[in-house]
Order: structure tokens, then C-alpha cells, then sequence
């Protein structure tokens, strides 16, 4: 009876100890792919959130209370979004959740934010679906900043034709991401009455692109549009080089990856792909400042990642400006300050006035977004210019 | 005829390499009955060290030492990795003398080479700079790589150097004489269990040094292997596992096949002819196709 008694108290205590302590810090949770093919992505997104919760609690944290993050690798698995997410919301308790990078991980998670009424900001992944919710979830919990496929294939489509292609080839990988890419990439052509000679795709890990590439240009194909990762969008590079065809290659942001900037070599130079941010072209004080503090904290220059790592550190701050601005961290409240954000907040990818209404929960728009050149190992500002 | 030229040389190339791994599939088998299905994942760990021994994965340069030494350090490993698969894999269930657990124990082997790369190692992938230079050559327009010619060279040499050795050498005829008869064998004197360990050996080398030479045009990557060990073991069955030679063809069928379906089927479909010529061989040849029943003078 009086062990029972004891135990019991015990028990309350402990209770008490770990309400007690869940209210003096604000938990967010990151997850993104930390090993594999996507990890300088997921890597790089959680580096500029955690320089995002460094800079918030040096100057006091949020409502007075200290922000920690719970980070989980999700391996670029889909079956693991669900599971990670579950695990945040029903054990970890966190105020809102910031990630993740694959398309297929984020389209298995993102059901479990609307359940449970807990804010999420998509930072990386473009091909997840957000306002697509809306029909699902009227009271729609999940946003996203970054350029989703529709803006990205629309840049990448308008780029060949701007520069004067008319017989452009596609080439995908076969993940929901490439998939996605490719059936928005053929929308827009077919917008503008053009058909590609060549649609192709690939399988994660292949190699060797040489057969997919001989029926591209054996159908006259005079422009490449791709959409991957970077192992295998460097293996399209290399196989470019290998037949000797080497027409002009626009394709998902991802070619800014240090994996396929590294493994394609002088055979990547002249690839174009649109971005957000540009570390090679940080102009504004607080693009330099933020490129010094990742550079400082994790010696990593160029950073493997730079848009997921901006992005990843815009998230954060978007999430403490409506935190604020909701004076609560009730998932309901801080949802509808992210719908209606009264500062314009400057980041790193851009200056964000109202960047989410009841209506639209994407943050980046088309001129949010500019396009990216691979030049001898980095990633520079292209230019335009007519063929 | 560039286009065809090119399917022919890329689809020989790999075809060479995939001789070369189920080289070493047929090595233990004639001498143990048994197959190192963790062959594939040796050949990984044969990339893995030749590139930690000649490129700085941080950065992605040279380490500047000359490439003896990756060649000499995957021959170590290859030693090491036959003898721990050997011993801890396949001589228990010899020993043990329940038929088929050398299949679990060589492939659970390759999943912990595989998981202990990615612990220890990296995850990622990574270019490892072909000692020959990057730069294709080209033949009638179709463009090889320096590295692949030296990969086929040093394939088929390695291939006609073992067959040779156990054709023509007191112990290459040891070995021939344990996979004829191993009581036999055993009673004329000859070392049973240790022409099966030394064999063992040498089929991690192979595939260790196979590992060094694909290295430059597949990624270095803990899963470079995988897919490298299932393709050999098909050509294993396609070529006959009894027959050194013919690896060779069979190596290039698939490898052509591969492209050839890629080229003018679909990209999707590439792995698939493998797979039906295999079906088909093992419903009409279940030897192989070179597994011709010869009967062996010892």
C-alpha cells in the first residue's frame, strides 16, 4: 500500500516534471534524409534551421521560452514520413513541424499534421502536395517555402524556349519527385503547342544514361530537360560526354546538388537549373551574413545545399514570426497567424510580405525564383541570352 | 552505325564485368559446391577501400599516392573478405553438413559488408578519378573510356590466368581434383579444406580488384555492388556455372541485351531480357549454355 502510494507519487511527480519542463522550451520538429543520395539536401536544410535556433535563442527565444529541435533521418524513405511524424506529434508533443525533402516521404506525413492540427512548413520538397490539400482539409495546416514543380518546370520549360529549342527531350528518374516533373514539364509544353521528341527515364542508381540519350538525339532532339537527383543527373552528364552529344541541359533544382556538381565535373558545366538562393550571388547583407554563419558553424564552403540550407533557415523564421505574432503555441492559433503574417519578414530567399493567405499556403512565387548556372564546381547567376 | 557501335561497346564492357564477378561465383563453386552470394557486396568493399586509399572523399582529390597502392590494398581486402566469408559463412555449414546454409550465411554476409560500409563509411556517392583520365576515347565516333579497355584487359586476363592455372599447375589440378571427387581427393593427400579456403580467397580478389576497376564509371557508393552481384549470378546460370569461358559470352549476351532494350524498347524494361533468357536456359539448359558434361581426366 505504501510502496503503491509511493509509486503514485512518483509517477505525479514525474507527470508534473515533464509538463513543467515541455513548457519552458518550444520543440520543433526536422526531419529530412541525412544519409543517402539526398542527404546533402536534407544535411544542408537542417544545418540553416539549426543556425535559425541558435540566432532566436541567443536573443531570447520565443515567448520567453527556448527552442530545441527533435531531428529524425527519414532516409528518403516514404514509409518512414509517417512514422516520423507520428512519433512528433504523439510523442515528442512539437509546436509545429519543418521539412522534409522527398516528395514520397512528404505526401506519406503530410495527412498527420491536418489530424492533429499541428503547423508544418515544407521547406524543400517541390513535389509534395500543399494546396492540393485544401479539397481533403478545409482548415489546410500545411505550407510550404519553395519553388514547387509547377513553378519550377514552368521556369525550366520558358528557359529552352526562350533560348530558341524547339525539340526538347525529357529525361526522369522514375521516383514520384522525376514523375511529378515530368508530367508538369509536358503540361506546360503542351501550353505552348510544343512536343518533345523524347520522353525517357531512369532508375535510381543507374549509371549509365547512353541508351536513353542515343534515342534523344537519334529523335533530333536539340535540348535536355531533366528532373532527379544528383548521382544520376551526374551520370546523365557523364553519358552526355561519353557519346559526344552534348546539347544545352536545363533541369530540377537539384543540379545545384555539391553530388552532382562534384560527380559530373567539367562535364556538368553550363547546366542550368532555377533556385532560390544563389550562395555564389548573396548580394543583400543578410545573404552574406547567413553564407558567413554556415560557413563559420559547420566548415562547409560552398555548402552542399545552399537552397535547402536558406530555405531550411527561412522556415524557422517564419514559424517564430507567427509563434509571435499568435502569442500561443496552439497549432490552431499559430496556423492562422501563418495565414495572415503582419511583418514582412526579409530572409534569405527573399523578402516575404503575406506569404500565406486562407486561400494559397505556397510562400514562393515565379519571381521568387531565378536561374542557377553550374560553372567550374559552383553555382553561379545565369544569364539569358537569346541562341 | 556509331549508335550500334556504341550499345556493342558499352553492352561488352559491362558484360566483361559481370563475367568477372560470376568468375567468381564459379571458383567456389568447383570446389565447394557452394556460392559466395556476398560476392557482389566484396566487390563494393574492393571500390570502398581502392578509393579511400587514392581520393580525399571530402573533397573529392587526389590523395597524390600512386595506384599501387589501392590496387595492393584491394587485394589485402579481397584476402581478408574471403577468409571471414570462408570461415565464418561456409565452413560451419559445411561442416554442419545442412545442405543449403551457406546461402543465408554468404548472403547475411554481404548485408553486414554492406551495413557496416554505410555505418563506418558514408552513405553517399562518390567519383573516383580513373587513373587513364576521363576523357573518352573514340572509335568510328563511338566513345570508351580509357579505364573500361584496361577493365576488359584485366578481366579476361584474370579470367584465362586462373583457368590456365588450374589447367596447367600441380595446384590448379589440386583444385580440379577436389571439385571431381573431394574423398577421393582427400585420400590421395590433397588438402580438401584448404584448396576450398584458397579459392575462396581468390574469388573475393576478383571481385575486390573488379570492384577497383568499374569503380570510375559507376560511383563509388555502399550500394554499388547489389545490383552488379544479382546481374553476375545470372550470367553465372546463363554461361554455366562449370564453364570459366563461358562467362564470357554470357557476360556480353546480357550486357548487350541491356542496352539493346534500352535503346530501342523501353528504358524501363532494360533488366528484363536477362531475366528471360534465364528462364528460358534453365527450362532448356539447365547446365548453361557452355556447361557442356565433359568428362575430366585428373
Amino acid at each position: 500500500m505504501k510502496l503503491g502510494l509511493m509509486l503514485s507519487a512518483l509517477v505525479a511527480a514525474s507527470v508534473i516534471g515533464c509538463t513543467k519542463k515541455s513548457e519552458d522550451t518550444i520543440k520543433v520538429g526536422v526531419f529530412g534524409p541525412f544519409t543517402g543520395g539526398s542527404a546533402p539536401m536534407g544535411v544542408s536544410m537542417r544545418n540553416g534551421v539549426q543556425i535559425a535556433i541558435d540566432e532566436i535563442n541567443a536573443s531570447g527565444g520565443i515567448l520567453g521560452k527556448k527552442v530545441v529541435m527533435v531531428d529524425r533521418d527519414d532516409e528518403a524513405k516514404n514509409e518512414r514520413g509517417g512514422q516520423i511524424m507520428q512519433e512528433f506529434l504523439d510523442k515528442e508533443n512539437v509546436v509545429a513541424v519543418l521539412g522534409p525533402i522527398n516528395t514520397g516521404v512528404a505526401d506519406a506525413s503530410t495527412q498527420y499534421p491536418n489530424q492533429k492540427k499541428v503547423p508544418m512548413i515544407i521547406n524543400v520538397s517541390a513535389g509534395a502536395k500543399v494546396n492540393e490539400l485544401f479539397k481533403t482539409y478545409p482548415e489546410n495546416y500545411v505550407f510550404r517555402i519553395a519553388a514547387n514543380d509547377d513553378i519550377q518546370s514552368k521556369v525550366i520549360v520558358s528557359e529552352a524556349i526562350k533560348r530558341g529549342y524547339k525539340k526538347p527531350a525529357l529525361l526522369c528518374d522514375d521516383t514520384n519527385y522525376g514523375q511529378n516533373g515530368r508530367e508538369k514539364m509536358e503540361a506546360v509544353l503542351k501550353g505552348l503547342n510544343v512536343k518533345p521528341v523524347y520522353v525517357g527515364k531512369f532508375k535510381i542508381k543507374d549509371t549509365d544514361m547512353s541508351a536513353q540519350l542515343q534515342e534523344a538525339k537519334a529523335a533530333g532532339a536539340d535540348v535536355l530537360l531533366v528532373y532527379g537527383i544528383g548521382p544520376e543527373l551526374a551520370a546523365i552528364s557523364n553519358s552526355m560526354s561519353r557519346i559526344g552529344w552534348t546539347p544545352e541541359m536545363i533541369g530540377s533544382w537539384t543540379l545545384a546538388m555539391s553530388n552532382y556538381i562534384t560527380n559530373a565535373g567539367k562535364n556538368g558545366n553550363g547546366t542550368k537549373m532555377p533556385q532560390t538562393f544563389i550562395e555564389a550571388a548573396a548580394t543583400t547583407p543578410k545573404q552574406k551574413k547567413f553564407v558567413e554563419d554556415y560557413k563559420a558553424k559547420f566548415k562547409e564552403s560552398p555548402i552542399a545545399s545552399a537552397v535547402s540550407a536558406a530555405q531550411g533557415y527561412d522556415s524557422m523564421y517564419l514559424l517564430k514570426n507567427a509563434i509571435v505574432q499568435a502569442n500561443s503555441t496552439d497549432g490552431k492559433k499559430i496556423k492562422d497567424a501563418l495565414e495572415n503574417l503582419n511583418a514582412p519578414y526579409e530572409g534569405v530567399t527573399g523578402t516575404y510580405t503575406k506569404p500565406f493567405s486562407t486561400t494559397d499556403h505556397e510562400a514562393v512565387k515565379e519571381n521568387n525564383v531565378m536561374l542557377g548556372q553550374v560553372k567550374d564546381g559552383i553555382v553561379i547567376q545565369a544569364t539569358t541570352d537569346k541562341k | 552505325m556509331t549508335e550500334i557501335l556504341q550499345i556493342l561497346v558499352s553492352g561488352c564492357v559491362q558484360g566483361v564485368i559481370y563475367a568477372l564477378i560470376a568468375f567468381g561465383y564459379n571458383l567456389t563453386f568447383s570446389t565447394s559446391k557452394t556460392i559466395n552470394f556476398s560476392l557482389g557486396n566484396v566487390l563494393m568493399l574492393g571500390g570502398v577501400v581502392g578509393f579511400s586509399l587514392y581520393v580525399d572523399r571530402a573533397t573529392g582529390q587526389l590523395l597524390g599516392y600512386p595506384y599501387v597502392l589501392p590496387v595492393v590494398g584491394v587485394l589485402v581486402a579481397g584476402v581478408i573478405a574471403g577468409w571471414v566469408v570462408h570461415k565464418f559463412a561456409v565452413e560451419p555449414s559445411l561442416k554442419l553438413k545442412s545442405e543449403y546454409t551457406w546461402v543465408l550465411a554468404t548472403l547475411a554476409m554481404g548485408i553486414i559488408i554492406k551495413n557496416a560500409v554505410e555505418q563506418i563509411w558514408s552513405t553517399g556517392d562518390y567519383r573516383f578519378p580513373s587513373p587513364l583520365g576521363d576523357e573518352p576515347l573514340r572509335i568510328f565516333g563511338a566513345g570508351i573510356y580509357p579505364q573500361e579497355i584496361l577493365a576488359v584487359v584485366v578481366a579476361t586476363l584474370m579470367v584465362f590466368g586462373v583457368e590456365l592455372f588450374k589447367r596447367k599447375t600441380i595446384y590448379g589440378k589440386a583444385i580440379q581434383a577436389v571439385s571431381e571427387d573431394k574423398e577421393t581427393a582427400m585420400l590421395m593427400g590433397i588438402p580438401q579444406q584448404q584448396v576450398v579456403k584458397v579459392s575462396f580467397m581468390l574469388s573475393a580478389c576478383i571481385a575486390t580488384v573488379g570492384g577497383l576497376l568499374v569503380a570510375p564509371w559507376t560511383f563509388v557508393s555502399a550500394t554499388m555492388g547489389t545490383s552488379l552481384g544479382t546481374k553476375a549470378y545470372v550470367v553465372a546460370i546463363i554461361g554455366g556455372l562449370e564453364s570459366g569461358f563461358g562467362l564470357i559470352v554470357g557476360g556480353s549476351i546480357l550486357g548487350v541485351s541491356e542496352f539493346v532494350t534500352a535503346r530501342y524498347i523501353s528504358s524501363g524494361y532494360k533488366v528484363l531480357p536477362g531475366f528471360i533468357i534465364l528462364i528460358l536456359v534453365i527450362l532448356i539448359k539447365p547446365s548453361g549454355l557452355f556447361g557442356k558434361k565433359t568428362i575430366k581426366k585428373v
